[in-house]
């Protein structure tokens, strides 16, 4: 709990127990166990509305959990006031109050808390975020990137256990948010807070956490470092919500010991039993795209390969340092290989047979039970998926206003 | 020929427009410069004796100031209550909400005549007297619902995530009140409280029936046959205070963009 006049000593872990969140008509979060380490910098990766946002609300106590514990620092949280938390915000909208400086937008908390030269720290807060020359002037006479690193400045001044950030960087330009994301990091590396961060965007998850837990309806379906999530995801949500996959899905026909051989299309592939969490019956095995080889003819068969094909080259497109190749494959259906541009120019053209070939400890097996129907799983984080969400939110919004 | 019959009606409408909307006002203005004794509609030449020596004509002061008065009473009222329900309505969900957001209304849709009468039969059922404070019970209640409607139009374009920032930003409820919610709702309630003012000072129907001995400036105005200059003078002094109050609005917001702009 914070006492005015100190500042927090150093981050706080923060544990999240059997958290239950129901609002009218709708669970938010369906039973979250969650513990953060002190000083890490955590992410929360979902598509809108599968409860990151409520969850980091919780945190602030803007929320209170329909049932469960928030422990900070070892200490129950749940029942606490949010400005008794130890736990300071950067709002998805930044929220700077309008009818202050920025500088008194930052020293807003440092005087509440009655901290000592509330002014000069709340300087030192601007000049780490280069925006001390701008102390004087009104949030709306700043761009977005300087109100969003203002909206920084004033929570981090504060020197909170924990700092929560709400997609602080979905309005940004994709060179802010680069910068914006080294500037994250140093502050953290530098004060050494614990860091929540919620996030749609894979990719700023994945360059600025230590820690990523990919969440889905209401509950996380992995969580790991970034590396672990992308080459081993367990389910077919976490595979297609971070970076792309190729799927594949057939009954499991034998077991060599280390590995086990799915048959897909009549053909068999093996995974790794470590890598694949059923070892029996219909499974749903994949490989990341990058991790496959094109070959213009049928390769030599060789002991821990893969192979499928031939398929036809439907679609090559080049995106600088690789080149995308969509084939299809009879029986199988379209596979993505991702291939280096280790020569000018594609290395087949769209029409061309090609086999595809991938090393068998690069695949994966998930955990999803299949569906009667269909041999592929939907994409389920599909813009037209998350459009209408976005839409039934804003219906709902409606309603209520 | 379609094009040149539009270049000059439309700027012909808008002098006759103006010229219907202003001619009273410049009358009125006109006259309070009339050197009259008795009858003040017929021009008897120019004097500013009437300016000079306003309160000299019996009355006119004294039923100006009980409005002014009134007015300022009634306002202070009706725009600390009115805030606080506007702020109640436009901010939380409660049992009964959509029904006090309807009876807010009903004032506003109400007759004047029905609601004056109305009034005044309770006074005169609870056995209170009518005076300036039947006046100023009665102004506050009317001038409410449009203190509560200006106000909420203002809370509903506040951003809910700026009292939070204000609570996750270590302030108490009372702290996130008076230097967030209030500071932003400020313009809103300004602009109520001239709303509320003008309408109380305006305010004939309503007051008549309840302020029994006490005269208004409206009232006074009324019982006078033909309304002697010194009224003139009066409204005209209104009306150019609220000019003067007008444009010197635009040019301090006109000056303020044009600092914004530059330093952008």
């Amino acid at each position: 709990m914070v006492s005015g006049g100190a500042f927090a000593e150093a981050g706080a872990d923060l544990e999240l127990r059997e958290i239950h969140k129901r609002f009218p008509g709708f669970t938010a979060i369906e039973s979250l166990d969650l513990t953060i380490p002190a000083g890490s910098f955590f992410a929360l990766l979902g598509p809108s509305g599968c409860g990151k946002t409520t969850t980091l609300r919780l945190v602030a106590g803007l929320e209170q959990p329909t049932s469960g514990q928030i422990l900070i620092g070892g200490k129950d949280v749940t029942n606490v006031k949010p400005y008794r938390r130890p736990v300071n915000t950067v709002f998805q909208s930044y929220a700077l109050f309008p009818h202050m400086t920025v500088l008194e937008n930052v020293a807003f908390g440092l005087k509440r808390r009655r901290i000592a030269d509330p002014t000069r720290k709340a300087h030192e807060a601007l000049e780490l975020v280069e925006l001390d020359h701008l102390a004087q002037r009104k949030p709306q006479q700043l761009s977005g990137g300087q109100q969003q690193r203002v909206a920084l400045a004033r929570a981090v001044v504060n020197r909170p256990a924990l700092l929560l950030l709400d997609e602080p960087l979905g309005a940004l330009d994709l060179k802010l948010r680069r910068q914006m994301q080294l500037e994250l990091k140093n502050i953290q590396q530098e004060v050494g807070l614990t860091f929540l961060h919620v996030t749609h965007d894979q990719e700023e998850a994945m360059t600025m956490a230590d820690t990523v837990a990919v969440m889905n309806k209401g509950e996380i379906e992995q969580m790991g470092s970034p590396e672990e999530l992308y080459e081993l995801p367990k389910t077919v949500f976490v595979a297609n919500f971070l970076g792309q996959s190729n799927l594949f899905t057939g009954d499991v026909r034998g077991d060599n010991g280390d590995t086990i051989v799915v048959e897909v299309a009549g053909v068999p592939v093996a995974v790794p039993k470590a890598r694949a969490q059923r070892h029996r019956g219909l499974v749903t095995i994949g490989v990341r795209p990058e991790k496959l080889l094109l070959h213009p003819s049928r390769p030599e068969p060789a002991a821990g390969v893969n192979v499928l094909g031939p398929g036809r080259v439907i679609d090559v497109s080049f995106t600088g340092v690789s080149t995308q190749y969509t084939v299809a494959v009879p029986g199988i259906g379209e596979v993505i290989v991702f291939a280096q541009n280790m020569v000018f120019g594609p290395v087949v053209q769209a029409g061309a047979e090609v086999w595809v070939s991938w090393r068998v400890e690069h695949g994966f097996g998930l955990a999803d039970e299949l569906p009667d129907d269909g041999d592929r799983f939907i994409d389920d984080t599909t813009t037209g998926g998350i459009a209408q969400q976005t839409k039934e939110e804003l219906l709902e919004e409606l309603e209520e206003g | 020929m379609r094009l040149s019959l539009g270049k000059w009606l439309l700027p012909l409408y808008v002098v006759i427009a103006f010229a219907l909307l202003l001619t009273p006002i410049v009358h009125v203005i006109i006259y309070s410069f009339n050197d009259s004794r008795r009858n003040n509609s017929i021009w008897a030449g120019w004097t500013f004796d009437k300016w000079l020596n306003v309160c000299d004509q019996q009355g006119v002061c004294e039923a100006f100031g009980t409005s002014v008065a009134i007015g300022l009473v009634a306002t202070l009222i009706a725009t600390i209550l009115g805030t606080l329900l506007a702020i109640a309505v436009g901010r939380y969900r409660f049992r009964g909400r959509g029904s006090t957001n309807l009876l807010l209304f009903l004032p506003m849709a109400t007759p004047e005549v029905v609601l004056g009468a109305g009034l005044a039969a309770q006074f005169l059922s609870v056995g209170v007297s009518k005076g300036f404070w039947t006046v100023v019970i009665v102004h506050a209640l009317f001038c409410l619902s449009f203190v509560v409607v200006t106000v909420k139009a203002r809370v509903a374009s506040l951003d809910p995530a700026l009292e939070e920032a204000g609570r996750d930003l270590y302030g108490s409820a009372m702290q996130v009140f008076w230097r967030v919610t209030l500071p932003l709702l400020t313009p809103g309630i300004v602009a109520a409280a001239l709303l509320s003012f003008a309408l109380s000072f305006d305010d004939f129907i309503i007051t008549k029936f309840n302020a029994g001995q006490v005269t208004t400036f409206p009232l006074w105005i009324y019982t006078k046959k033909t309304p002697p200059a010194e009224a003139n003078v009066i409204a005209a002094a209104i009306f150019i205070v609220a000019i003067v109050a007008v444009v010197v609005v635009q040019l301090v917001a006109a000056a303020r963009r044009k600092r914004l702009g530059i330093t952008q």
